[in-house]
């Protein structure tokens, strides 16, 4: 860790984000670019550039509005914010942060719900298989979300012009792969 | 020529067409492809939004076997695992300590040799300057070339092309015969992941998209990304919808465009495939006089 990092350091979410991901917040001088080009900055609770000056301001009830909020499961991870950052400060690395920081608190917000349910039933997929199987993926997404008629009509479009697979590719080294997710996320 | 190369999932799934028209179109620049063997998916967005080592050793393990199995460029088509490919090749190379964790996650052994390409940069590095020469059907429609968001960004990571504006993709459109539009929606994001679980995000954001192209008179728009080819054109439905209008441009690959100017067909290419259906005016022998183009020009 470089001498810059550690004179940052100390009891609070801006040096633990800071220990995790090598992202300082208080770069952020609130010029609101990332905010102006993200693309669902206008869905959000809090556009990106609030959430810097959220993590900015070291107050609880403002650490617990983040995890909680809608922002940190709308963004889509489309880099812009970073590019057009003039402190190169990784916003969506940050955002990652947050979202595994938000489960693992159990502060999900409510609304995100659907969109976990995709990313869950994404990874219960390739755990098994190895790969994405992408009737699978549906079926176990809404039992996951309750959206059960979402969807009907593309499905058999789909199908006539040949874009389903009815059965699932298998890799062979599926012991490797369960073996990777007990030893990251099932750990 | 053989080549390494990774698939991923849309393309043996959703996106088969992608697949149809890479492998179809290396081949008639005399490429083979060779499939990293038993290899698992990269993990996308669902990976790295929920846990950081398992998007990292996801990818790991394919770039591990690649490099055992002694391939030096891995052409990656679907933009969203080169991008993590690429990032995960960034991050081991970065930092050792993270680098040996994720190695004794997977139990292998990297080196970190691996090269990895994206579609228009295994385009430009093999087949690029034997377009112009192979093209007997120039492409010779207006095209909107959409980058999307993870073959250009993040920059300092991928190190390709230019952020705001790219060019490279207009280029090989260019030599195929096509000509490419001037146009705002370049490089914004399509909705990517959220296609299923926020449907009405994805209908803006893409609508955006579709409406520019159309507005500024391109006939077709061209992508390198199966993410967002479902987006703009499975989705085409809700876009239209959003917008309230009818938009029928079609979606093509870039592969595909190149395959349809060195002749070969629609089938190959796996054109039939998409949900708008790509009927394109015949262009393939224009007239001298604009007029007698007119008279001679047929519908597919």
């Amino acid at each position: 860790m470089s001498s810059e990092i550690k004179s940052h350091l100390s009891d609070s979410f801006g040096s633990e984000i800071l220990i995790h991901t090598g992202i300082l917040a208080n770069k952020c001088y609130q010029c609101g670019k990332c905010s102006a080009g993200c693309p669902v900055s206008t869905e959000m609770d809090y556009p990106p550039s609030m959430v810097l000056r959220m993590i900015q301001t070291e107050d609880p009830e403002e650490k617990e509005k983040l995890l909680r909020s809608m922002s940190i499961w709308l963004c889509v991870s489309c880099e812009m914010c970073l590019q057009r950052c003039p402190m190169e400060i990784d916003i969506p690395t940050l955002m990652d942060y947050l979202r595994q920081r938000s489960i693992a608190s159990k502060k999900q917000h409510p609304k995100a719900s659907k969109i976990i349910a995709f990313h869950k039933a994404f990874l219960d997929s390739i755990n098994v298989t190895g790969r994405l199987y992408e009737i699978g993926l549906v079926a176990n997404y809404k039992l996951r979300s309750g959206s059960f008629m979402q969807d009907v009509g593309v499905a058999p479009e789909m199908f006539m012009k040949g874009k389903l697979s009815l059965t699932p590719e298998m890799i062979r080294n599926r012991k490797k792969i369960s073996e990777i997710f007990r030893n990251t996320i099932k750990k | 020529m053989k080549l390494g190369y990774y698939p991923g999932c849309s393309l043996k799934g959703g996106s088969r067409e992608y697949k149809e028209s890479v492998v179809a179109m290396a081949g008639a620049f005399d490429i083979e492809l060779e499939e990293i063997p038993d290899w698992n998916c990269c993990g996308a967005t669902a990976a790295h939004n929920l846990n950081k080592e398992l998007s990292l050793s996801l990818p790991t393990r394919i770039l591990a076997i690649a490099e055992k199995e002694g391939m030096q460029d891995i052409i990656v088509p679907c933009a969203a695992c080169y991008s993590r490919l690429t990032v995960t090749q960034h991050e081991l190379n970065q930092d050792s300590q993270l680098k040996d964790k994720i190695l004794s996650v997977i139990g292998m052994d990297y080196k970190g040799t691996t090269n990895v390409l994206n579609i228009i940069q295994f385009i430009q590095k093999y087949i690029a300057d034997r377009i112009e020469e192979k093209t007997i059907k120039p492409f010779r429609y207006k095209v909107a070339c959409y980058y999307g968001c993870l073959l250009v960004r993040p920059h300092n990571i991928l190190k390709f092309d230019r952020v705001e504006d790219p060019q490279s993709m207009d280029e090989l459109i260019r030599a195929a015969g096509g000509d490419p539009i001037d146009w705002a929606f370049k490089t914004e994001c399509c909705g990517a992941g959220l296609s299923v679980s926020r449907t009405d995000i994805v209908a803006h954001l893409s609508g955006g998209i579709v409406e520019d192209a159309f507005d500024r008179g391109a006939e077709a728009l061209v992508v390198a990304c199966p993410m967002c080819h479902s987006n703009l054109d499975m989705r085409r439905k809700e876009i239209n919808k959003f917008l309230g209008k009818k938009i029928q441009i079609p979606v093509l690959y870039l592969s595909q465009v190149i395959g349809l100017a060195a002749g070969l067909s629609y089938k190959d290419l796996g054109l039939q495939r998409h949900m708008v259906a790509v009927q394109l005016p015949d262009k393939s022998e224009p007239a001298e006089k604009p007029s007698e183009v007119l008279t001679t020009q047929e519908e597919k």
